[in-house]
C-alpha cells in the first residue's frame, strides 16, 4: 500500500488536500494489520468497526473546516498504559484484564481533538516494567526488523507498529527509556520530553517522578508536530483544567520552528563515560552500536557542529538510585489495583487479606512483583533513610551533573542502549543485566531531561542503532534541530 | 499510702474543612448525597488519575494554624501512607508526615476551678480528673510533676502540628446479604488534623481544649465541627503516671468517641482502667482501643505490635507547596476578630450585661448580626434581647446552630423600630420575629401584609370593646360583683377579637371606662346598676 511508506505530516497534508480520506488511512492501516500483526503483535487490542467509524466522522469534520491540522486523520497507535475512554487498558497486566476507563489521558484527547484517529492499544512490558516488551501478559511483541528479536521497551508495541507500517505514529511513556530503547531497536524516531511537558493524567503510573509520555514516529518532523500537540493547550480552550500537578505550563511549545537544517557552532558533548572516541573498549557498549554513533557525530561535526569529549559523573549511580526510586513509587502507585475496584479479582478468596494476596499474587507477573517487594522494602520504616532518600540525594546530584554539562553544552550525544535488539527470549533470567542495559537511558529521566533517539544505522545482522541526543531542561527545539539536521544529511548520504 | 496518679493526655482532632469541593478533585463535599453519587476517576482511585490541590484547603489550614499560634510550613509537602483497606480507594491516604503546613502553636484554654480528684490505690474514685496548669507557657517538658504545684485557671496546650489530608470512604456492611459495599462519597474530602502535646491533665481540660478549638475553627468558617455528625473527631492519647514521676505512662490511643459525653466518659474509663492494670501489677500495653458508647467500655482494636508500616514517603504527584508572603499576608488579612478580642471591644463599646457578651460572641454569626443591627440603629440591648431570648429558643426549638441563621440584621433592626414605635405590640413581635427567624421576611412588608399592626384607632377600639362587653354578660356580671379577674378575661376576649393587633394597656383602661360608665348604653335591663355592688 503506498500510503503506509508515508510519515503522518505528509498523510496528513493528503488528507487535507483531498488526496486521500481519513478512512482510506485506516483502511490500510487495518490491512497491514491483518497482515501481519500475528507474526509481530504490536497491538493488545484493535476495535476495527470503531476505528472506522471514527475516521469517518474525522473525514466528515475536515470537510466541514472543522479540522484542518496537520494530523487530521492520521491513524495513530496507543501504548495500553493510557487510560481510552471505552476501550480495554490493560497496562499488559492480567489484573487489568477487564478495565475499560471511562476517560481518556490528556495525551490521547489532545491528539484525538487534533483530528487523530487510534487504531488500537498497544503491546508493552507489564506496567511499563521491563525493555524487551517480553514482560506483558499478552505474549511478546516481535521486532519488524527481525522477528527473531524483540522490539525493546517498555512500549515495544508502539515503536514496532510504527516500524511496522500498522499506524503512521505512536505514542508510548519513557520512565528509565521505555520510548527511546523501543525506538532504537526498531529503528524509527522517538522522544521523551522534559518532565512535565505532557500531563501524565490518564497515564497509568508506574515511577510517578520518571514518567513522561511521548511520541514513536518515522521522521523528526512528525516527532515536532505530534510534541507540539501535546504540548500545547487545546486552541479555544483559553482557561484548560489542569488535571496534572506537575504540568508546566510552556510557552515554547512551537517546535515545528525548529525544523532547520543547521548545526553550525552547536555544542555537542560525548560523555567518556557513554562511549570514547579514543578508547574502544572503555565502555560495555557494543563496538557496531560505538561505530554507527559516532559515525553520526562525525557527520555532524562535518557540518559545523563542535564535538567534544567529557566526563559526566555519577553516570555508576544512575541505575541503583533509578531502581530505588522507580520501584518506591511503583510500589505504592499499583496498591490501587486490588480486585476491590476494578481489573481482576481472585474468586477462591474467603476473606479481604487472602482476596487482595492472591488477587495479586495472580493478577501480576513476575518482574512487578520483583518490583513492588523492591519498592515496599525501600520504603520500610528502617531502610527509608538508608535508601530512598540516598536514592533521591543521587537523582538531585546526577541532575547537577548534567546542570554543569549543559553549561558546555547545546546537547550531550551518545547512544540508546548498549547493543542493538537482544534476540526473544534472552533477557528475562538474569533481571540485574537487564537493569544494566538502561544505563544510557536512565539519567536522563532521574534529571527531568528531554532526550531523542534517531536510527543512526543498523548492525551486521540489519538491526538498527538508535542515536541518543539529550538536551537541557525545556530544550527540546535543540534537539530536534540536531535531529533535523542530522536525519537531512543522512539521507542526503543515501544511508 | 495510697498512690496517687496523675493523667495525662494528648489529642488528635480530625476537622472536616467546609469547602466547596474535595481535596484532589471538583466532587462535591455535599453530605449526604446517594452513595457514590459525588465521585469522579480520581477520589475512586481510577487507574492514571492524578490528584491537584484544593487551593481552598490550603487557606483554611493556614488561617487555623495562624489563629492557634502557628508556625506556617512555608514549604510543605504531601506524603503517601500506604495501608491496604477498601475504604481507601488508591490504598495510600494523602497526609502529612514530614513537613506539615502548621507546627508549634498553642491554643489557651480556661478552666473552672474543680476539686483536686485522687485516685486511692484502692481504686475507689474520690473525684473526676485534675485539672491544672503547668509552667506559663503551659510545656510541660517531662519534668517531675507535683499535684501541689497545681493551680486552676488558664493555661496553653501545645499544638504539635496541623497537617492537611484527604478523608476516606464508608464501608456498609450488609448483615442481610453478607456483603459490604463502599460509598466514596466521603473519600478525597479534605481534613485537616490537629495534634496537640500531652498538656491535658482532666476530661475538663480535654473538653475546653476542643471547645477552644470549635470556637476557633467555627469563627474561621474552616468548619461546622460536629463531632455528632463527625465533621470533628477526636482520639485520645492517655496515660497515667504517679505524682512525682518524671516519665510519662505507657499510653493508648482511644477512638470512636462522638461526643464531649462519650469523650468524658471514656477518659474516665480508660483512666480507671490503666490505674487498675498498674495497681495489680500488669501493664499496660501500647494500643488503639475502640470506645463503644452505649456499652461505655472500650476494647482493642489494634496493639503496637500489629502496627502497620506505612511505607510513608513524598507523593511525587503533588508538587510541594510553596508558600509566599503574599500569599500569606492575604490570609492574615482575612483573619476575622476572634472571639476574645471582640469580647474585649463589646465590653467597652455596648451596654449590655457579660453574660449576653458571652453568649453573642459564642458564634462569629450570631455576634455579626449583633453588630450589623447595633450599626443600623437599634439599642444594643433590645438587639441582645432578641437574640438572648427568642432566638436562642428557636434556634434550640428548630435544632439548628447559630451559623445556620437565615435572617439578616437589616429585618432585625427593623423589627426592633416596629415595637419601639408601638406598631405591632411584643406578642405580635414575637410572632414576626418567628415568621422571618424561618423565611427572613421584611418584617414591615410581613405587618402590613397580615393586618399586624396595633388597633390605635379608640372608636375601633371602642367599638371591640362594646362588643365584647356585650357578649360577655356573666364577666361583666362578675366585674360588677367585685372581681377584678374578670377585667383580665375581658382584655383577653378584646386581643383576641383584634387579633392580638391592640396595646393590651389601652384595651384594659377603655373596659374599665365604659363598664364604669353611668348608664351604658349596651347593658340591658337584665344588668342594672343596682346588682352593682359600687365600691
Amino acid at each position: 500500500m503506498e500510503l503506509l511508506s508515508l510519515s503522518a505530516v505528509e498523510l496528513g497534508r493528503l488528507i487535507r488536500e483531498g488526496r486521500a480520506t481519513a478512512v482510506e488511512a485506516m483502511e490500510a492501516v487495518l490491512d497491514k494489520i491483518e497482515e501481519t500483526d500475528e507474526t509481530y503483535h504490536c497491538y493488545v487490542t484493535v476495535d476495527k468497526e470503531h476505528a472506522l467509524k471514527k475516521a469517518a466522522r474525522v473525514q466528515e469534520q475536515i470537510e466541514a473546516g472543522e479540522l484542518s491540522g496537520p494530523l487530521a486523520g492520521v491513524p495513530m497507535a496507543v501504548k495500553d498504559n493510557l487510560c481510552t475512554e471505552g476501550v480495554r487498558t490493560t497496562c499488559g497486566s492480567r489484573i487489568l484484564e477487564n478495565f475499560v476507563p471511562t476517560y481518556s489521558a490528556d495525551a490521547v484527547r489532545k491528539l484525538e481533538d487534533a483530528g487523530a484517529v487510534m487504531v488500537g492499544k498497544t503491546n508493552m512490558d507489564e506496567f511499563a516494567m521491563g525493555s524487551t516488551t517480553e514482560t506483558s501478559a499478552y505474549g511478546s511483541t516481535r521486532n519488524p526488523r527481525n522477528p527473531e528479536y524483540v522490539p525493546g521497551g517498555s512500549s515495544g508495541g508502539s515503536a514496532a507498529a510504527v516500524a511496522a507500517g500498522e499506524c503512521f505514529f505512536a505514542l508510548g511513556s519513557d520512565t528509565g527509556g521505555s520510548i527511546r530503547q523501543p525506538a532504537s531497536h526498531c529503528g524509527v524516531v522517538g522522544m521523551k520530553p522534559t518532565y512535565g511537558t505532557v500531563s501524565r493524567y490518564g497515564l497509568v503510573a508506574y515511577g510517578s517522578s520518571l514518567d513522561q509520555v511521548g511520541p514513536l514516529c518515522r521522521t523528526v518532523e512528525d516527532c515536532a508536530v505530534i510534541l507540539e500537540t501535546l504540548a500545547s493547550d487545546v486552541p479555544g480552550n483559553t482557561e484548560p483544567v489542569c488535571r496534572d500537578s506537575t504540568l508546566i505550563v510552556r510557552k515554547d511549545t512551537d517546535f515545528t520552528a525548529a525544523l532547520k537544517k543547521d548545526v553550525k557552532g552547536m555544542h555537542i558533548g560525548i560523555p567518556i563515560e557513554y562511549i570514547s572516541l579514543r578508547d574502544k573498549n572503555n565502555s560495555g557498549t557494543d563496538r557496531e552500536v560505538r561505530n554507527a554513533v559516532l559515525k553520526a557525530a562525525e557527520l555532524l561535526k562535518a557540518n559545523g557542529a563542535v564535538m567534544e569529549e567529557f566526563h559526566l559523573d555519577l553516570v555508576d549511580y544512575a541505575i541503583p538510585a533509578y531502581y530505588t526510586i522507580a520501584a518506591a513509587e511503583a510500589s505504592s502507585n499499583l496498591e490501587r489495583f486490588d480486585g476491590i475496584k476494578y481489573g481482576y479479582r481472585d474468586r477462591d478468596a474467603r476473606e479481604l487479606h487472602q482476596m487482595y494476596r492472591q488477587t495479586r499474587s495472580r493478577g501480576f507477573g513476575a518482574e512487578v512483583k520483583r518490583r513492588i517487594m523492591l519498592g515496599s522494602f525501600v520504603l520500610s520504616s528502617g531502610y527509608y533513610e538508608a535508601y530512598y532518600l540516598k536514592a533521591l540525594r543521587v537523582k538531585a546530584m546526577i541532575k547537577q551533573a548534567f546542570d554543569r554539562a549543559f553549561t558546555k553544552y547545546d546537547c550531550i550525544l551518545g547512544p540508546v542502549a548498549p547493543t542493538t535488539a537482544p534476540k526473544l527470549g534472552k533477557s528475562l533470567t538474569d533481571p540485574i543485566k537487564m537493569y544494566l542495559r538502561d544505563i544510557y537511558t536512565i539519567s536522563v529521566n532521574l534529571a527531568g531531561l528531554p532526550a531523542m533517539s534517531i536510527p543512526c544505522g543498523t548492525d551486521g545482522k540489519g538491526l538498527p542503532v538508535g542515536l541518543q541526543l539529550i538536551g537541557d531542561c525545556f530544550q527540546e527545539k535543540k534537539l530536534l534541530q540536531i535531529a533535523y539536521t542530522y536525519e537531512r544529511l543522512r539521507e542526503g548520504t543515501g544511508k | 499510702m495510697a498512690r496517687e496518679y496523675e493523667t495525662v493526655i494528648g489529642l488528635e482532632v480530625h476537622v472536616e474543612l467546609a469547602t466547596k469541593t474535595k481535596i484532589f478533585c471538583g466532587c462535591s463535599t455535599a453530605f449526604g448525597g446517594r452513595p457514590n453519587s459525588h465521585t469522579c476517576p480520581v477520589c475512586t482511585g481510577m487507574p492514571g488519575t492524578l490528584p491537584v490541590l484544593n487551593r481552598k484547603v490550603l487557606e483554611y489550614a493556614i488561617a487555623v494554624g495562624l489563629a492557634t499560634n502557628c508556625s506556617i510550613t512555608r514549604y510543605c509537602k504531601f506524603d503517601r501512607k500506604n495501608y491496604f483497606y477498601p475504604d481507601n480507594p488508591q490504598n495510600y491516604q494523602i497526609s502529612q508526615l514530614y513537613l506539615p503546613i502548621c507546627r508549634n502553636g498553642y491554643v489557651e484554654i480556661e478552666t473552672e476551678p474543680e476539686k483536686l480528684s485522687v485516685e486511692t490505690a484502692e481504686g475507689s474514685i474520690i473525684g473526676t480528673g485534675l485539672s491544672g496548669a503547668f509552667q506559663e507557657d503551659g510545656t510541660d517538658r517531662g519534668g517531675p510533676n507535683d499535684k501541689n504545684a497545681y493551680t486552676l485557671g488558664k493555661k496553653r496546650i501545645r499544638i504539635h502540628e496541623i497537617h492537611m489530608e484527604e478523608d476516606a470512604g464508608k464501608l456498609i456492611h450488609d448483615e442481610r446479604e453478607d456483603c459490604t459495599l463502599v460509598d466514596f462519597n466521603r473519600s478525597g474530602v479534605p481534613l485537616i488534623e490537629i495534634v496537640t502535646e500531652p498538656d491535658m491533665r482532666s476530661a475538663r481540660e480535654v473538653i475546653a481544649c476542643l471547645e477552644k478549638l470549635r470556637l476557633i475553627i467555627r469563627y474561621l468558617g474552616a468548619s461546622d465541627c460536629k463531632l455528632q455528625e463527625g465533621s470533628m473527631r477526636a482520639d485520645v492519647n492517655l496515660s497515667v503516671r504517679e505524682f512525682g514521676t518524671e516519665q510519662f505512662g505507657i499510653r493508648t490511643e482511644m477512638k470512636n468517641l462522638n461526643s464531649f459525653r462519650s469523650i468524658t466518659r471514656a477518659i474516665e474509663n480508660e483512666r480507671n482502667r490503666q490505674i487498675d492494670l498498674i495497681e495489680s501489677g500488669r501493664a499496660v500495653i501500647q494500643e488503639t482501643r475502640r470506645w463503644d458508647e452505649g456499652k461505655e467500655v472500650s476494647l482493642p482494636m489494634r496493639s503496637k505490635e500489629d502496627a502497620k508500616d506505612y511505607r510513608y514517603f513524598p507523593d511525587p504527584d503533588l508538587v510541594p507547596v510553596s508558600i509566599s508572603d503574599s500569599f500569606l499576608e492575604e490570609i492574615r488579612a482575612r483573619q476575622p476578630e476572634f472571639r476574645t478580642e471582640k469580647m474585649k471591644r463589646y465590653r467597652a463599646e455596648y451596654p449590655i450585661p457579660d453574660y449576653d457578651i458571652e453568649i453573642i460572641t459564642e458564634s462569629r454569626h450570631m455576634a455579626e448580626l449583633f453588630e450589623a443591627a447595633v450599626s443600623l440603629g437599634s439599642q444594643p440591648k433590645k438587639v441582645s434581647n432578641w437574640l438572648m431570648g427568642e432566638t436562642l429558643r428557636l434556634l434550640k426549638e428548630r435544632e439548628l446552630d447559630p451559623e445556620d441563621m437565615r435572617f439578616s440584621p437589616e429585618h432585625l433592626a427593623k423589627l426592633i423600630a416596629l415595637t419601639e414605635s408601638g406598631v405591632i405590640n411584643s406578642t405580635v413581635a414575637k410572632e414576626v420575629f418567628e415568621v422571618m427567624f424561618d423565611r427572613d421576611v421584611d418584617p414591615e412588608e410581613y405587618v402590613e401584609e397580615q393586618g399586624l399592626r396595633m388597633v390605635s384607632d379608640e372608636s375601633a377600639l371602642r367599638k371591640v370593646v362594646e362588643e365584647v362587653i356585650a357578649s360577655n354578660p356573666r364577666s361583666v356580671q362578675d366585674y360588677y360583683n367585685g372581681r377584678e379577674r374578670a377585667v383580665g378575661f375581658l382584655v383577653g376576649q378584646t386581643m383576641k377579637a383584634t387579633k392580638g393587633k391592640a396595646n393590651p394597656a389601652s384595651v384594659k383602661e377603655l373596659l374599665k371606662e365604659l363598664l364604669e360608665e353611668e348608664g351604658c348604653p349596651i347593658l340591658n335591663d337584665r344588668y342594672t346598676r343596682n346588682n352593682c355592688r359600687v365600691s
